[in-house]
């Protein structure tokens, strides 16, 4: 076997050289794609530049945060914060604070007025380094609010917001199975980091955790690898750690109907300030892989409803075919299965409700009997979780035959607002 | 540094396409592994040989047509099923794996499942004769008999021993109730998949707390464990524990004495009958019900007795396993020693801890340490019996 030499390679654009490019609008809203992708033409074989490459930027500021349509990058780093004993003016800071670092980081631009290496001598860098020299990888940074920002557990309402809580909001149900850890649950807000490298996630929200101490600390935080959804048509569709493809249904971007019907709230929903925002569930999944793995290729996919190959629904046709969920076969039973995921999952049996998810596999160690500690970190937008997520969730804890596979032990939902214009901060509409 | 990871992207990507240059397209019967291929669609049954030397053949075959089909390998006869593969949805591929002795066979497909078929042809196997058992249907048919026994046999039990332990709960006397609770439940946990097979049934007698919806009523074992081992406010969620009232005892011990009747009557049905990949399928689903709730401690949380379930799960599944060991055996002996000898290694282990006879150490008290000698123990022998269905009916 051959290995092509490879084409010996520009240097790639540097954190500070993309800030240069994007601020002379080269990668401009909705161009960043593309931008990316006439940049590293130089330096890679065209097949190579039909996947976004790692100088791809993608805009903080915008009509709706970054993080949710954009093309799921493959690394995660998600974090919950609980917010101190502060004035509502100290969390108007905190938040402005976050924006401003995260629309340098998502440039791939180091925070603070002097980054990691310059600045006073004496004093420690304002930025920690270890994303210096790299690019800024598809990184997206998405805010959200909890319930506990607006009424504490205790009913207190300690910025004066509990009257702008939206409806949507709720406290989610316990579900059949549920064995949720205290300490892998809720939160006053998130953030939720995206990037096509590790590092770049990482260094994210190491640097806005910095930047909140005194005024939030980490509650929980989750790193994932690799992708489980896809959220555009031109993403190949990944696999969990069940071995089968994830999210072959899943909302993309191209559908901007769907999109607009599911995943963005409306002020007409009740609460304006979130109008273009949207709900994020986040669920960690363990799966218990070992007992999976011993479990046969026919109850695998009959589990599933699909071929675990290809990904065709079990009623035939290719991965994109839709389910026939009236087929039958031998004996006149479904072919997909009563329990099966897909049938219990799919839309026509929840009202239509449809999800956008956004989940990432984990594998967090080892636990103490030697199983792999290992899962899917579920991540969902929607528009009002009371009509999506947890009737569909609520179908699927009580009637999923995967669920003797999977533990539910973190969860959280977090109103995730609009995005800010230019210049702007992320909490505007409902703080400023 | 950071474009690396894009170049070895791109120079795999060449790669790839290389070597799908240079290996020309098979045009032969078989491909390297031994596949024969079957296209079934909607008017033949196209097998890409008609003939193949004995030992392990793979159909595979891909249903080209617009209806579900089935594809059958029979026997000279033309009637006797050798192999089958159903449910085959149009446009999806499924393997067809079977070990075929030297003889004439017949290959046919059915699309829409009904009818004769269509495409029936001869298929020839050739060669040695491979080294399988005979003719095994008399020992299936014993082997179904003696589990149907069993499954009776243990119910009939597990009515007699709830209704002493119903007895002691209903007059008040926790202490004795207590000291049946674990011993009991061995009747069900012997047999679990079998009351899990009838759908409702185990969802009332042995759901767990977490495991109910809110606002769903939970009812069963684990209901009244709890009222006998309640747990502390810290340990119920902040929450005091409230005991149940006596109306409310006597309400879950009429359930749980109606349901577990249910299951008697079901299992004493005319027609109740188990097939032989159901037992091999119960011996490896009690081991996973062991790897799942037992050995973390879930199942019993309030009781902690989850040794005493681990025990019956053991037993039930050693019973299952005893049962087709035979018949496995003659197909490969390998697989049957390491089974055995990982059964015989996990009862020894477990054995340390305790019998039903004279109790075991309750969960809480066990260490990290031990919990994990057990888990392994467990692991070590879920991994070969998780093949024993495949080796029995393959």
């Amino acid at each position: 076997m051959v290995e092509p030499e490879p084409t010996p390679a520009k240097p790639g654009i540097s954190r500070r050289g993309l800030l240069g490019l994007a601020g002379a609008g080269v990668l401009g809203a909705g161009a960043g794609l593309a931008g990316g992708i006439a940049v590293d033409r130089f330096a890679l074989p065209p097949s190579a530049a039909a996947s976004p490459g790692a100088g791809t930027v993608y805009p903080f500021f915008g009509e709706h945060q970054a993080g949710i349509v954009t093309p799921a990058q493959d690394r995660l780093h998600f974090a919950s914060f609980d917010v101190a004993d502060i004035t509502r003016a100290e969390l108007v800071g905190l938040l402005q604070d976050w924006s401003a670092a995260a629309a340098l980081m998502t440039a791939g631009t180091p925070v603070g007025t002097y980054g990691a290496v310059n600045g006073p001598y004496t004093a420690p860098p304002d930025d920690t380094g270890e994303a210096l020299d790299l690019p800024a990888a598809g990184l997206t940074i998405t805010f959200g609010f909890g319930p506990t920002l607006f009424t504490s557990a205790d009913g207190t309402d300690r910025f004066g917001l509990a009257a702008q809580r939206p409806s949507a909001l709720v406290e989610l149900p316990h579900f059949p199975g549920d064995m949720l850890t205290e300490s892998l649950t809720g939160g006053d807000l998130c953030i939720q980091a995206c990037s096509d490298d590790p590092q770049v996630a990482v260094h994210a929200i190491r640097n806005l955790s910095r930047i909140a101490f005194g005024r939030a600390s980490l509650r929980w935080s989750q790193l994932g690898f690799g992708r489980t959804s896809s959220t555009t048509t031109a993403q190949v569709t990944p696999r969990n750690l069940f071995g089968f493809k994830d999210g072959t249904a899943n909302i993309k971007a191209e559908q901007s109907d769907v999109v607009a019907d599911q995943v963005w709230a409306s002020r007409d929903d009740g609460a304006s300030w979130m109008h273009g925002g949207s709900y994020l569930v986040a669920r960690k999944i363990r799966m218990t892989i070992e007992t999976w793995d011993r479990t046969s290729l026919k109850d695998q996919e009959a589990i599933v409803g699909r071929t675990k190959g290809e990904g065709a629904p079990y009623s035939g046709g290719t991965e994109f075919s839709e389910p026939d969920f009236e087929a039958k076969g031998q004996g006149g039973a479904p072919l997909i299965a009563a329990d099966s995921h897909v049938r219990l999952a799919h839309p026509t049996m929840n009202s239509g409700a449809q999800l956008l998810r956004r989940g990432y596999n984990f594998v967090d160690g080892n636990d103490e009997l030697g199983r792999l500690n290992a899962g899917l970190f579920f991540i969902s937008y929607q528009r009002d979780p009371a009509k999506q997520f947890v009737p569909i969730q609520m179908n699927l804890a009580k009637n999923d035959a995967m669920n003797e596979y999977l533990r539910h032990v973190g969860s959280g939902l977090w109103a995730v607002p609009p995005g800010a214009s230019s210049g702007g901060w992320v909490g505007e509409t409902l703080l400023g | 540094m950071k474009t690396t990871p894009l170049l070895a992207a791109a120079g795999a990507a060449v790669t790839l396409l290389a070597l799908s240059g240079c290996v020309p397209n098979s045009s032969a019967a078989t491909d390297a592994a031994g596949t024969i291929t079957v296209d079934s669609s909607s008017d033949d049954c196209r097998v890409s040989t008609t003939t193949a030397s004995s030992g392990t053949l793979t159909f595979s075959v891909t249903n080209s047509g617009d209806q579900v089909t089935e594809f059958y390998l029979l026997a000279d006869d033309g009637l006797r099923i050798v192999g089958e593969v159903e449910n085959v949805g149009p446009g999806i591929s499924r393997d067809l794996v079977v070990q075929a002795q030297p003889g004439d066979y017949f290959t046919v497909c059915k699309p829409g499942m009904v009818g004769e078929g269509i495409g029936r042809a001869a298929f020839t196997v050739s060669g040695d004769k491979v080294q399988l058992a005979g003719d095994q249907q008399e020992q299936v048919d014993q082997a179904a008999t003696n589990y149907v026994a069993y499954i009776k046999d243990q119910v009939g039990q597990l009515v007699t021993g709830t209704d002493t332990f119903l007895e002691a709960y209903l007059a008040g006397d926790d202490e004795t109730a207590r000291g049946l609770y674990a011993t009991t439940r061995a009747n069900y946990e012997r047999i679990e998949p079998v009351a899990e097979s009838f759908g409702d049934l185990d969802p009332m007698i042995d759901f767990r707390e977490a495991d109910v919806a809110e606002a769903d009523e939970w009812t069963g074992w684990h209901r009244i464990e709890k009222d006998l081992f309640p747990p502390t406010a810290e340990e119920n969620g902040g929450t005091a524990y409230v005991p149940l009232t006596s109306d409310e005892r006597s309400y879950y011990a009429d359930k749980l004495k109606a349901d577990t009747q249910s299951l008697y009557e079901a299992v004493n049905a005319d027609d109740y009958t188990v097939s032989i990949d159901a037992i091999s399928n119960g011996a490896i689903g009690l081991l996973e019900e062991v790897a799942s709730g037992k050995i973390t401690g879930e199942e019993e949380i309030w009781s902690h007795t989850d040794l005493w379930d681990f025990q019956a799960n053991l037993e039930g599944a050693r019973v299952a396993y005893e049962g087709v060991r035979d018949i496995v055996e003659a197909k490969d002996p390998e697989l049957v020693t390491t089974i055995d000898e990982r059964f015989a290694s996990l009862e020894k282990t477990l054995a340390e801890y305790g019998s039903l006879d004279t109790g075991f150490v309750y969960y809480d008290e066990l260490t990290t340490d031990q919990v994990k000698q057990l888990a392994d123990g467990v692991s070590a022998l879920s991994e070969p019996l998780s093949r024993l269905t495949a080796t029995l009916v393959g």
